[in-house]
Order: C-alpha cells, then sequence, then structure tokens
C-alpha cells in the first residue's frame, strides 16, 4: 500500500465514488421508469427484431471467404502442426507404424513402466520424495485403469501445444512491453476478449478452418492458453526493477543483451507462474476440444456421459484429475526450484537426463519381448466403474427423496422466480442504469450492453446472466463465510487451502460428471457445477484479504478497546473489502465459463446457442453468441474492478 | 582508522584543483514532462520555475555547472527529490539531458551514438545503486563477470577477473552463492565488485550505503577509501548523509529543488555557506571533524618556533586530544614547513563544546 498524493488522475478518479451517492440510485429510478415506459412501447423491453443487426451472418461470409480463399494456407498450418503432433501421438500412445497393411511393422510406443518411472523421477528430482510418491503413483494409475493410451493422447497434446503457447505468449508479451500503445488499443482488449471468451466458441472457427481433427483441438487449445502466458510476461517485465534496467544499460548491454540477458531471465518468477497457468489452461481445454476430434480422455468422458455410463465416466474424469494434480505440483515445484536456486547435490542435469532417457529406452526394449511392459494386459488392469455405479444406485435408492426435494424446492422458489425476473429485464433499462454505473466507463459498457441486444440474443444473454448470478450468490454466500473462518483460524486454514488447491486443479469437465448422476440435467445440476468450479476464489481472496491486514491495524483497534466483534467488523473487514470484492469479481469470470459448459446439461441460455452451433458448423451464430458472452463478462470485470478502485482511491491505498 | 585519512590534497579555498578535468558537464538541464526539450529551447535553455510549475513540468536538473576531476571523490548531496539521482543518471547519460552540454575527458558525450555510448559504458564507467540491482538468477561469480560476458570476454578470462575482484571485496568462498542468499552488505560489494569488474575510470555510486545498517555502512565507508586508495577512480557517489560525505568527499555538491547552490570541500561548506539551506544542512556536523588547523588558528606567536607542529590541513579532531593534554599551544605550518600560526588548547575546546564559532 503506497500512498498516492501527488497524483492528479487519483484525485479525479474519486469522483466516481463521490457521484456513486447519486448515481445508483438515480439510475434504479431510470430503470424502473423504462420498465414502465416498456409498456407503452415494448420495443424498449424487448428488442425489436427489424432493428436486430446480422452480425453472424458477417461472421460466417467472413469465416466462408477464409476457408475458400484459405484453404491451401490452413493446409499448410496443419501439415506443419500435425508432424510433431503425429510423432507425440505415436511415442507416447500409438507407436510407429512403418509400411501399410497387413505387412506394417510396428515399432512399439513408450513403455508405460519407462514413462511412469521418469514421472517420478521428475517428481524426485523437483520436488523430493512426496512428489516422486504422487507423480509415480497417479501414472501408474493411469495404466491400472487401463486408460494409459487415452491419457498419453491427452499428455502429447499438453506437450505439443504448451511450448507453441510459452514461446508466443512471451514473444507477445515482450511486444507488449515494448510497445505500450499498441498494448493498450490492441494486444490488452484482444486478450480480455480472448480470456472471457468461452472455451466452445473457440472450438466453432477451427473446426471450420481445419475440420474436426487433433490439429483444430490443439489450436483451439493453443488460442485458450496463451493469453495468461503474454500477461505474465508483460507483468513480470513491468516489476523488474527500474536499476536493473539501468544496471543492463550500465554494462554496455545492447537492447537484445539486455532483454534476453537482463529482463527475461529477471522476470522468470512470473513467467514461471505463467508456464503454470498455461500448462493448466491447456489442460482444461484440450479436454474440451476432445469435442471436435481432440481424442484422448475428454473424449471418453463425452461418450460416457452421453450414453451415461457412470462409472466410466467418473474414472475418466479421475484420470483428468489426476494428470492435472501431477501437472500442476510439478510446474510449481520446477517454478519454485528456479525461484530459490541453489545447487543440488548428487547427479547433475546431465546424468539425470541420460538416466531419464536410458529408462524409457531400457524399457520399451524389455517391451520387445515382454507385452505386459507395452501394455499392461486386460487381466491386471482393475476398473473402479462398477463401484460408482453401485455407490450411485445406493445413493439415489436411499436419498432420493431427498435430493429430489432439495432440487425441487431449489427450482421453485428461487431458480425459477429469477430466471422469469432476469427474462424480462428491459434491454433499455439494463443498458442505461449499467452506463450510469460505469460512470467514467459509461462508453465502454453501453457499446458492450448494446452489441448484446442488438444481436437479437438479449433473452439467452439474460438467461446466462440469471444463472451465473445465481451461481454467483450461492457461491458467495457459501464461500465468503469460509474465507472468513479461514482467516480467522489457522487450523481451519489448514483444511480449507488445500482443498480449495484440489478444486482449483480440477479441469471444469469434471465438475459435471458427479452433478449429473445426482441431480440430472437442468438447471440445478448447472448452479451445482458452476458453484463447485467458481467457489474456490471468493475463498480465497476473502481469506488472504482478512490475513493481509496489517497487524499494527489490528493492534490500533485492540489499543482503541475495540472488542474482537468489532475489531472484526470495523477494521479487519472494511480493509479486507477491497481484495473480497476482487475475488467475487474472479468468481463471477469462472462461472461465466463453466455456465457455458453446463450447456451440455441442457441449460436454455448463450451457452446452448453456442453449443447448438458447433454441432451445425454454423460458425457465424456460435462466434456471436461467444462475443456477447464475452462482452458480459468483461462489462462485469470492469465495473467491479472500478468500483474496488475508486473504494482504493478514496481511502489513499494502492 | 581510516578516519583520519587526511589526504593533502584537500585544496584549500580558491586554489586550482592541478588535476585534469574527467567528467564536465555545463548548463545542464533535465526538465520531465511532454514538450519539455522545445519549452527550453524557446526560453534560449533558461527557465523560471514558476514558468515551468505553469507549464506542468517537472525540473529535476536545472542549470547545473560543475566538474569532476580525475582521481577525485565528488560527492553529491541533498534531501530526497533534490535531483541527485537525476543528475547523475545524465551524467552517465541513462536518461538523456534536456539541455546542456556534457564531456567525457575532453570529449562530448552527449554527441556519442548509441553505439559509442555502449563502447565509453563498457570501458570507461561503472555504476553502483542503491538497491544492488543484482540479476536474481545468476550467482555471486556470474553477475561480477556478468559485463565482461557481455563484452564477450572467453569464460576463463572473466571468471579470472572476476574472482579477483571478489576477493577485493572479501566476499572470496561465496561467489557460488546466489544474490537472495547473502546480507544486504554482502549484496552491495557484489554489486561494487561487479561494477568495477571493467575497469571503469569514472565511478557513479548512487546512495550505496542507504540501504545498509549504519555499523556496516561504516564498515562500508573504509572500504570504500581503501579501495580508492589503490584504484583511485574518479569517484562521483550520491548520499544524503553529511557524516558520510565527510568522511568520503574530496567536494562536496548540494543540491535543491534540482539546482546546485554549492560547491566546496567539506571546510568551505561549513566555514562558508552560501545559503541558508547550506547552513542548516551543515548545521549539526561535528566541526572537528571538518575543520582544519589552519581555519582555528591565530598568528603566530615569536615563541611559536619552539611549539610542537602541525600541519596546516590536518583536522582539529586528529590532534585535539593531544593539544589538551600538552602545556603549550601548537604550531601551525604550511606545506614547505614554514610556521603561519599558531592554535591554542582554549580554542579547540571552545569548538568541541560548540561555544564560539570559528572566525573565517
Ligand atoms: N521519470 C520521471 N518522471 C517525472 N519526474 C521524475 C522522474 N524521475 C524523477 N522525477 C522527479 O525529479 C525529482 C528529482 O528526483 P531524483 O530521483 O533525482 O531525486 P533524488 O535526489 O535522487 O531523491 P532520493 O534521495 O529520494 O533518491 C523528483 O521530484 C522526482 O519526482
Ligand atoms: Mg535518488
Amino acid at each position: 500500500m503506497t500512498i498516492e498524493t501527488a497524483d492528479p488522475r487519483a484525485a479525479r478518479r474519486t469522483n466516481f465514488a463521490g457521484l456513486g451517492r447519486w448515481v445508483v440510485p438515480a439510475a434504479l429510478i431510470l430503470c424502473a421508469a423504462l420498465w414502465f415506459a416498456g409498456t407503452l412501447w415494448p420495443g424498449l423491453v424487448q428488442y425489436p427484431d427489424p432493428a436486430v443487426i446480422p452480425f453472424s451472418n458477417a461472421v460466417s461470409g467472413v469465416m466462408a471467404w477464409l476457408k475458400a480463399h484459405f484453404t491451401p494456407v490452413t493446409r499448410g498450418i496443419a501439415a506443419v502442426i500435425d508432424m510433431p503432433l503425429r510423432f507425440a501421438f505415436n511415442l507416447l500412445s500409438k507407436g510407429f507404424k512403418i509400411g501399410n497393411g497387413a505387412e506394417a511393422t510396428v515399432l512399439p510406443r513408450l513403455s508405460w513402466v519407462g514413462v511412469t518411472l521418469v514421472m517420478g523421477m521428475l517428481g524426485w528430482i523437483y520436488g523430493g520424495a512426496r512428489l516422486a510418491l504422487l507423480c509415480g503413483i497417479s501414472f501408474l494409475a493411469l495404466a491400472l485403469f487401463g486408460l494409459w493410451e487415452d491419457a498419453m493422447l491427452t499428455l502429447a497434446l499438453i506437450i505439443i501445444c504448451v511450448p507453441i503457447c510459452v514461446v508466443t505468449g512471451l514473444l507477445l508479451g515482450i511486444l507488449a512491453y515494448r510497445m505500450p500503445v499498441l498494448n493498450r488499443w490492441v494486444i490488452a482488449p484482444a486478450l480480455d476478449v480472448m480470456q472471457t471468451m468461452p472455451t466452445f466458441a473457440y472450438l466453432i472457427p477451427m473446426l471450420l478452418l481445419f475440420g474436426a481433427s487433433p490439429v483444430s483441438a490443439l489450436l483451439a487449445t493453443g488460442l485458450f492458453a496463451t493469453p495468461p502466458m503474454v500477461r505474465a510476461t508483460l507483468l513480470g517485465l513491468a516489476k523488474v526493477p527500474a536499476e536493473i534496467g539501468d544496471f543492463a544499460d550500465m554494462a554496455g548491454c545492447t537492447a537484445r543483451q539486455k532483454l534476453w540477458r537482463v529482463m527475461v531471465p529477471s522476470a522468470k518468477t512470473s513467467l514461471m507462474m505463467g508456464v503454470n497457468q498455461v500448462i493448466m489452461l491447456a489442460l482444461n481445454m484440450v479436454i474440451i476440444s476432445s469435442m471436435i476430434g481432440g481424442g484422448g480422455l475428454g473424449y471418453d468422458v463425452l461418450l460416457a456421459l452421453r450414453a451415461l455410463k457412470v462409472g466410466q465416466a467418473m474414472e475418466a474424469g479421475l484420470a483428468i484429475v489426476l494428470i492435472a494434480i501431477v501437472l500442476d505440483r510439478l510446474s510449481q515445484a520446477i517454478a519454485r526450484r528456479n525461484q530459490t536456486p541453489a545447487q543440488r547435490p548428487g547427479l547433475g542435469r546431465h546424468a539425470n537426463l541420460w538416466i531419464a532417457l536410458a529408462l524409457l529406452a531400457g524399457t520399451t526394449l524389455v517391451g520387445l519381448g515382454v507385452p505386459g511392459f507395452v501394455k499392461l494386459p486386460a487381466s491386471a488392469t482393475l476398473t473402479t466403474a462398477p463401484y460408482w455405479k453401485a455407490g450411485l444406485d445406493w445413493v439415489i435408492l436411499n436419498w432420493f427423496d431427498g435430493i429430489e426435494a432439495g432440487r425441487v424446492f431449489l427450482l421453485l422458489y428461487f431458480l425459477n422466480p429469477l430466471r422469469s425476473t432476469f427474462e424480462a429485464l428491459p434491454w433499455a433499462g439494463v443498458l442505461i442504469a449499467l452506463a450510469a454505473l460505469g460512470w467514467r466507463l459509461c462508453l465502454l459498457v453501453a457499446v458492450l450492453v448494446g452489441f448484446c441486444a442488438s444481436t437479437g440474443l438479449w433473452v439467452p444473454a439474460m438467461q446466462t446472466l440469471y444463472l451465473c448470478g445465481a451461481s454467483v450468490v450461492v457461491a458467495c454466500v457459501l464461500g465468503i463465510p469460509i474465507g472468513l473462518a479461514a482467516a480467522r483460524s489457522d487450523r481451519v486454514e489448514a483444511w480449507v487451502l488445500p482443498i480449495i488447491d484440489g478444486l482449483q486443479t480440477i479441469p471444469s469437465f469434471c465438475f459435471i460428471i458427479p452433478v449429473v448422476m445426482l441431480f440430472r440435467v437442468g438447471d440445478v445440476t448447472a448452479l451445482m457445477a458452476t458453484v463447485a468450479f467458481a467457489i474456490v476464489p471468493s475463498i480465497r481472496y476473502t481469506n488472504y484479504g482478512v490475513r493481509q491486514v496489517p497487524t499494527e491495524l489490528i493492534e490500533a483497534g485492540r489499543v482503541s478497546g475495540c472488542t474482537p466483534r468489532q475489531l472484526f467488523r470495523h477494521v479487519q473487514l472494511p480493509v479486507a473489502l477491497p481484495e473480497i470484492l476482487l475475488g467475487i469479481n474472479q468468481t463471477i469470470l469462472l462461472a461465466l465459463s463453466m455456465i457455458i459448459i453446463c450447456a451440455m446439461i441442457g441449460t436454455r441460455d448463450l451457452g446452448q446457442e453456442i453449443f447448438k452451433a458447433l454441432a451445425k458448423a454454423d460458425s457465424g451464430r456460435g462466434i456471436v453468441a461467444g462475443l456477447v458472452i464475452a462482452f458480459i463478462g468483461i462489462t462485469a470485470d470492469r465495473l467491479m474492478t472500478a468500483w474496488v478502485r475508486s473504494m482504493q482511491d478514496k481511502r489513499g491505498m494502492r | 582508522m581510516p578516519d583520519t585519512v587526511s589526504e593533502p590534497d584537500r585544496t584549500a579555498s580558491g586554489a586550482e584543483d592541478p588535476r585534469p578535468k574527467k567528467l564536465e558537464c555545463r548548463n545542464l538541464w533535465k526538465v520531465f514532462g511532454p514538450g519539455a526539450s522545445q519549452f527550453l529551447k524557446e526560453r534560449g535553455g533558461r527557465a523560471s520555475p514558476e514558468d515551468l510549475v505553469k507549464a506542468h513540468l517537472i525540473a529535476a536538473v536545472r542549470d547545473v555547472t560543475l566538474d569532476v576531476r580525475e582521481g577525485e571523490i565528488f560527492i553529491v548531496m541533498g534531501l530526497s527529490g533534490s535531483g541527485k539521482s537525476t543528475l547523475v543518471r545524465c551524467l552517465s547519460r541513462l536518461i538523456e539531458p534536456t539541455a546542456g552540454a556534457l564531456d567525457l575527458d575532453g570529449r562530448d558525450l552527449l554527441a556519442a551514438s548509441e553505439a559509442e555510448l555502449i563502447e565509453i559504458r563498457r570501458h570507461k564507467m561503472g555504476m553502483v545503486f542503491q538497491h544492488f540491482a543484482l540479476l536474481p538468477h545468476l550467482n555471486v561469480l556470474d553477475n561480477v563477470a556478468f559485463p565482461l560476458f557481455i563484452q564477450g570476454v572467453p569464460e576463463a578470462q572473466r571468471e579470472a577477473e572476476a574472482l579477483a575482484f571478489i576477493d577485493l571485496v572479501c566476499l572470496k568462498g561465496r561467489e557460488r552463492h546466489f544474490p537472495a542468499q547473502l546480507s544486504g552488505g554482502q549484496q552491495q560489494r557484489v554489486g561494487i565488485a561487479r561494477s568495477l569488474a571493467v575497469k571503469p575510470e569514472v565511478w557513479f555510486l548512487d546512495e550505496p550505503y542507504s540501504a545498509l545498517d549504519p555499523l556496516i555502512r561504516r564498515e562500508m565507508q573504509n572500504e570504500l577509501l581503501r579501495l580508492q586508495s589503490v584504484l583511485k577512480k574518479t569517484i562521483v557517489f550520491i548520499t544524503h548523509d553529511f557524516d558520510e560525505a565527510i568522511r568520503l568527499a574530496d567536494r562536496i555538491a548540494i543540491m535543491k529543488d534540482g539546482v546546485l547552490v554549492q560547491v566546496g570541500t567539506a571546510e568551505e561548506l561549513v566555514n562558508h555557506p552560501a545559503t541558508d539551506y547550506v547552513a542548516e544542512f551543515t548545521k549539526d556536523v561535528n566541526r572537528a571533524k571538518v575543520l582544519s588547523a589552519r581555519s582555528l588558528m591565530r598568528p603566530a606567536s615569536p615563541a611559536a618556533q619552539g611549539y610542537e607542529r602541525i600541519s596546516a590541513s590536518a583536522r582539529i579532531d586528529s590532534f585535539s586530544a593531544r593539544i589538551v593534554d600538552a602545556a603549550q599551544p601548537f604550531a601551525v605550518v604550511d606545506r614547505r614547513g614554514a610556521v603561519i600560526g599558531e592554535i591554542t588548547a582554549a580554542a579547540v575546546i571552545d569548538l568541541l563544546a560548540g561555544k564560539e564559532r570559528p572566525a573565517p
């Protein structure tokens, strides 16, 4: 916290807060007035059909034109990417097939024994025995469940995708750092849209341009997973102390030396965090892009869900979670190692590499003679599917009434009324109210909301907003108290943190599986899955926000004679409020992304719009619906951050 | 004690320093804000503070003219925000001066191209930073060798040279440590070794000891004096600690609001403060440490030839204990050994008690 005294802009920004006092009631009154006005001019409530701007036709037209004129280019790109991808697939999963037909010889893939051992070894090198066990056992489980091939397909996609994302993100981040104007007007807005665009929306153009293939899955994944790397690079470079830049100049670095020898290495911590995020997002997206030919574990889940095979879906979902946890912990351990550089006694870097290679080659060679090394014999695999099914059956048999009653209750008294309210919201009123709330952002907000209305997707947009809003409310009602409890007690925190760390690593797709089994399809299921997925930031930020209140402040409060409750209410909570709001902001964005995925389980909203577009490969419709979602997200984010900022400015924080 | 390293070079007021000018700037301006250089040009290279405020420009350095002699320790002092860092960054052209002239070894430094500047910095300049600015991903050895690495010096040679400097700053045995594993004082030693690795002729130090605690600071000051007695660099040193300045300086420049208020030896600043601001700055100084025998002596009496002799440039505190114990006054002699005055115990005691300002 620094106190800005001399920044005139800070002073001007505080006006926002001052004006907010009458802006909010005025906006509400206006909104109500418009509602009534809507009874006279229905066009203000329901966006008039003739005024719908045919964005989707335009986008479809552009895509069709692209497809018509750029096929050689897309083919070329596909061919280039396909080569390493094929290689990785063959190496890890499929084996190399040489020749055709019956006389084709197949070189074996890497033995599962070798891969598992190497993963264990990686864990040991970077995180000691515990991480070694985690990595080794997780991969062993993949083999035991008989999911090795699909798991390795998923892994291969990630292994090829992540370096591409990291390098692209790094270069873009450097570009953005070097050219602030370009960043402000092009890169940053593009990143905003890309990060709020729902995952499904990425699939459609890729499907159209590259067909249903692993290549389009990889490209969609790349597009989705690169933005955090750009941001991490930008942030990392901006955080390098100015003195270090000056030092580089004084040492006589050329511009290139300064960048690559001084700035980038000094930003390593941020960069490694970016890499971790890229890996996790890539995994998330690789699962979803199995819908357009990515294959792998995501496809298993998809098939099982479609066939309502509880056990299989659960097992494949668990396999994804295992991979996610391993990749997350491993990349974090590597990042930490880089952060506190210290020489590790024992084997050097090269020795480790050679041992790993020897393990892989050795076990694979053994596999030539012992088939069990190539593929675990079916007799040795075990499946947990029947147990899941039995467990579920038991739950349904015994608790069905309770669950059903809860579901119906939620639906009747909470969700349905809320839904009708949102569906009836007049677009003009919402536009004006939000723009007025945004104050300095009013133009941006008006344009974004106006776009949502003018696409003719107002009602689905409001349906999305309703589900998202309901989930956020539930997530906050549950999450903030948990966060507060964690902040007030170390014991609670010790319990809560690992759980939310775990929740955070789970790809969004996997949340659907258990809920859909208990609550079947519909809004309640979507709500549950979304809450489970989006609750993490509200807990984490609340905990962090309360804990970071300076001890001096608390002591000052105590000295003035606050009771613990007063201390909490009048010192800790107000100081932590900006952080808590930021957590809610994150929760909103996560909820929005999850709601869209819930289209798979039969919600009626924008997500369904995209889902249908995906099925018909209707790019215009899908992309426009995706943009509407992105704009909802951006609007929410801008308003929340502006609010937090004005609050901080008012208090001279920041 | 290096405390008393009172080198005879410290010239008395008025005497022209015989050493050649190493670094020289004339009418140097640095004005922050859009259109600053245009603004100054329109006003013929000078602008009043009121004009600047009206134009929403911040003048960090205003019309500074100074020269630094070869082998000199030149100290820049001033309160926070007075423009010290900006001045030094202009002298090294880390930031581009808005107006004025800047010469290094009589060569126009402002005319140097980007490539020439890189060459100059690689071989003639070194800089030590307040917050050390060590590269977090390199160990001590690699940090010190970094400037050489940048120049493409082969590994064996640069490591050997870096090791020599690590040895010089007494960090032997810690070559493989990373900055995060060192204390503040040790980190700054690394920063010093690194800035020396290219054997610079001009050495800039921007508040190098401000981030250190008083004991370590003192130790590092002694270390600097020791290094300087070996290396004989031209040093431009920023500090806002007057005691530090007194210990180290040949000459001190005092800045206020970007303007150079006064330049002179510590003694000159104490005896002839140019403004109230300087007087305020030097008020709490231990005068015995600053003043020399010359400024406290009275005309010699005939008996003076028989007294114990001290040099006119000797600091009072280097003989105060002796003179108080002695029965007689001391005779003050100039460089050639001629008696030019005498100094009494009473005068010294008065000075120590802060009773009387010595007559200039
Ligand atoms: N990049 C910049 N843009 C605008 N103003 C600046 C910039 N850099 C410095 N200034 C202003 O110039 C003035 C002098 O700053 P400078 O850093 O040189 O002070 P300083 O004497 O080194 O202070 P300190 O002892 O705190 O390091 C300050 O008022 C500062 O706000
Ligand atoms: Mg400074």
